[in-house]
Parts: structure tokens; sequence; C-alpha cells
């Protein structure tokens, strides 16, 4: 479980996160929505600890992360997977050895052990016969399962995904969050997924906080989402025409 | 003069994060050993092709111009022998490796950057700076004045070449002029000046890439300050290791 207590966050005096409190729970798929510039991205980087926040707490189950100094966060580090917006392969480096990497850095598993437990991530994200080939020569869906592959790697407790659809088609996205919601149920993570997507919102929204420029204005789940009476929710999730139309037929 | 000293406290920051103990010695071994080839090995052509072309122009430069019964024909040979070991192949290899290394190194990381790739060592607890700058730093430490001693080698072979093939002197002249007043601490002088800069090109490359915010734009920018940067510090130490060295 992921706590943020009062939040905030701003870049040369502009503020773009204001008083975030929010529980992301264990076992669940927790999902940041919100336009793009709503401070989605920022939020993800300041729980994780790539920014550093003006004011607030960030508690990993009872560890105030955002106090720790950075030998104390490798702990909490060694249990957070992320999956990036372009998926941050190293490109120097092939499909096993990427997967492999946090295994040589963090652990002192035997070669053999360390290529079954390569295989195995790979396996489960539906990548096979890939090992020896460079981030260059997969398409943006292998990318996704590649670096998800890598992020489940050490076993994580913790699971972030920063736009873990864009720039996917919509069958590919739909695998996406679908291996996401497998592999959050199948290990008890906590995971947090920004997305901009609704397909995934109704897809996969176990709980989901709404941020409209840099404030939470909403807190539910999939299937309170399409009663809201929270305007700018509203606006936000029959932004497209079919969503219009359909709410239009169901009024 | 503000931006500047912050810019100049990053930096030094930075090299902190890099000198720190690394987390995994046997990995950063492999990255090293890798940096060798990339950076190192992948030179040797470029330093050896410019080199064996000034060491010849040099030796025919100060042939045609001291073409007087004052001058012994030798003294073509230790004029080529001394302009390599002093300056050619320390300080301007040292100006060619910054533009291919030097770039390369600034686009490598300024792409990690953009790409999230340093985001992505960060998260996993991994000392983005020392895994990826460390490796490089210590493979142009060691390869560099090997290079540098290459294009020493392979200049004067250059200027004894072109000295004879072109009947400005004789292959005996040459020889009694690349050993006559030898003073060994010159290769001393010229190796610690390549060290320097080999630090200079690496550590500011690497500053300039690491700190790349943007896009593919700011990634070129970046490799280009890199270059420019790298040569001016290395022009400016030049004097200072000169003087402190010569004097």
């Amino acid at each position: 479980m992921i706590t943020v207590k009062n939040l905030y966050k701003s870049f040369n005096g502009r503020s773009v996160l204001s008083d975030i409190s929010v529980t992301f729970e264990a076992g669940k798929t927790n999902l940041i929505i919100g336009r793009s510039g709503s401070g989605k991205t920022v939020l993800l980087k300041s729980i994780v600890g790539l920014l550093e926040i003006d004011s607030g707490e960030i508690w990993f189950e009872d560890v105030l992360f955002n106090k720790l100094d950075f030998n104390d966060k490798k702990t909490i580090r060694s249990e957070i997977g992320m999956l990036f917006q372009g998926s941050a392969l190293f490109d120097s480096l092939t499909v096993e050895q990427n997967v492999r990497f946090p295994l040589d850095m963090f652990t002192d598993q035997t070669n053999e052990e360390k290529l079954e437990r390569v295989n195995f991530c790979l396996q489960r994200v539906n990548i096979i016969n890939s090992n020896n080939l460079f981030p260059a020569e997969l398409s943006g869906g292998m990318k996704k399962r590649v670096a998800i592959a890598r992020a489940i790697s050490l076993n994580p407790k913790y699971l972030f995904c920063d736009e873990p659809n864009s720039g996917l088609d919509p069958l590919t996205a739909i695998l996406i969050d679908d291996l996401i919601k497998e592999l959050t149920e199948e290990y008890s993570m906590t995971t947090i997924i920004n997305t901009h997507d609704m397909n995934s919102v109704m897809q996969i929204g176990e709980k989901i906080i709404f941020i409209s420029e840099g404030v939470k204005n909403w807190e539910g789940n999939k299937n309170e989402i399409l009663s809201s009476d929270c305007e700018s929710l509203n606006d936000f999730v029959f932004a497209n025409a079919l969503a219009k139309k359909l709410r239009s037929t169901d009024k | 003069m503000l931006k500047f000293l912050n810019q100049l406290g990053q930096y030094f920051l930075l090299l902190k994060k890099v000198l720190s103990r690394p987390e995994k010695p046997g990995i950063y071994f492999k990255q090293t050993m890798r940096e060798l080839v990339y950076l190192g090995l992948t030179s040797i052509g470029i330093i050896a092709i410019v080199s064996f072309f000034m060491g010849a122009v040099i030796t025919l430069q100060t042939a045609y111009n001291t073409e007087s019964p004052i001058y012994p024909k030798y003294l073509i040979g230790l004029g080529c022998r001394d302009s390599m070991i002093l300056e050619f192949s320390s300080t301007i290899a040292a100006l060619i490796l910054a533009g291919k290394v030097g770039s390369n190194i600034a686009s490598e990381i300024g792409t990690m950057r953009v790409t999230e790739q340093i985001d992505a060592l960060e998260i996993m607890g991994v000392n983005s700076a020392s895994y990826i700058i460390l490796p490089k730093l210590i493979a142009t430490l060691i390869f560099n004045p090997i290079l540098t001693l290459i294009s020493i080698i392979v200049g004067i072979v250059g200027g004894g070449l072109a000295g004879t093939l072109s009947g400005v002197m004789t292959t005996e002249n040459f020889i009694y002029g690349i050993q006559y007043l030898f003073v060994p601490y010159y290769i001393t002088y010229s190796l610690i000046k390549t060290v320097v800069f080999a630090f200079i090109i690496t550590s500011v490359s690497s500053f300039q890439g690491y700190y790349v915010v943007g896009g593919s734009l700011e990634v070129g920018r970046a490799s280009t300050k890199a270059v420019v940067f790298s040569s001016v510090l290395i022009l400016l130490f030049n004097v200072i290791l000169t003087q402190l060295l010569l004097s």
C-alpha cells in the first residue's frame, strides 16, 4: 500500500500539484487519470522519488519514503518496477540482457538461475525466441512487454506504469492492460497506472483518481465514473464523439 | 556569472556521484571493457591517419623552411619528433578526440536521458551517474595515453617516409635526428597532458549529456557544447600544464 499525504510540487514557482492526498491499495490496479499536462506524470515521478516534492508525505507501507536519502531509498527501490511511457529499454543491451539487468545488479544468483528467471519473465509477457534481439528491432507493443518483463524480474511489490498504452493500437493496448491486471493480482502488487485512455479506465480501473490542473478532483472506481457529478471529470470522460453519443442515447 | 557558478557546482556534484563506490564492481569492469573497445580501439584509425599525415607535413615544412647550409639535415627529424611529442600527439590529438569521443559520449548519455533510460536506472536504485560515466572515464584515462604513444610513433614514421621519399633528406639523417638530444621527460609531459585532457573530454561531455532537458534537438546542442567546451578547456589547460611542467 502506498499513501500520499498533502503533496505539493511546483517548478520555478509554478504550482503543478496541490494538496494531493490518496491511498493506493495493494493487489489492485490504481489509476491516475487526467488531461495531458494535468500533473499525472509529475505525481507518478514524485511518488517514486524521481522528483523532489515541495512538501507532503509519501509512505510505502510504514516507511516515510520521501525523507530517506539515496542509499536508504535503495531498499524500497529494489521492490519497485516501473514501466515508462517510451519503455526506456537500454539500447545497447539485448532483450535478455535488459531483463537480466536488475538481477545482475541486485542479486547473487548464478547465471543459470538468472537465465531461468529471465526466460520465465519473458514467457509470462508472451515474448518468445527474441532473447537476442535489440530494442531497435522490436515493435512498440513488444518493447512495452519486454519493459514489463524487466519491471517484474525482481518480483516487485510496487508496479508503476506511465501511459502504458501510448502509441499502441487498441488491441495491443488491451493486451497490455490485461497483462498488467493479471500480474497485479498474481503477485498482489500495488500497481499505479498513469493514463488518459478511457478504454483502460473501463477495463482495469479498480481504483481511480482524477486530477485536473494539479488538484485531485474525484476518486472512485470504474463503476462509479460514468455516474459521477464532477463536471471536470465528465468533460474528460465524455470528451470523444462516441462517448457523447452514448451518453445522449442513455439520457 | 551566477549561471556559470551554478553549472560549475552541478559539474562537481556530478563528479562526486560518478566517483562514489560502485555497486557491483564486476558489472562495472565489463562496462569498462566495452568502453575501451567503443571509445578507445575505434579511435586508433582516425588518430593513426591524422598523425601519419601531420608527421609528414611537419617534416616537409621543416625541410622547406630550413633550406640552408647552416642547418644540418638531421634537425628536420628532431623537429618532427619534438613537434609530435610535445604538441601534436597530446594536444591536437586530444582536440580530435574531443570531436569524436566527446560528441559520442554527450549524445549517447543525452539520448539515455531523454528516453528515460537514466530514470529507469535511478528507479532501480542504481547510481546512474557512476554506472554510465565511470566506465567511460576509466576507459579514456587508460586508453588515451596509448593513443598518444601510437600517434607519436605513427607521426614519426610518417615524417620519416615523407622526408626520404621526397628526397629532402636521407633515412640516416632522419634516424639520427629523432635520436639527437632526446629528452625522455617530454614523453612523461605528453602523457600527463593526455591524461588531464582525457578527464576533461569525458567529464565535460558526460556532464553536457547527463543534464539534457528536452528532445533530440537538445541532445544535438549538448553534443556541440561538449565539443566546444572540451576544446576550450583543453587549450586552457595546455597552457597551464606547459607552464607547470616545463618551466
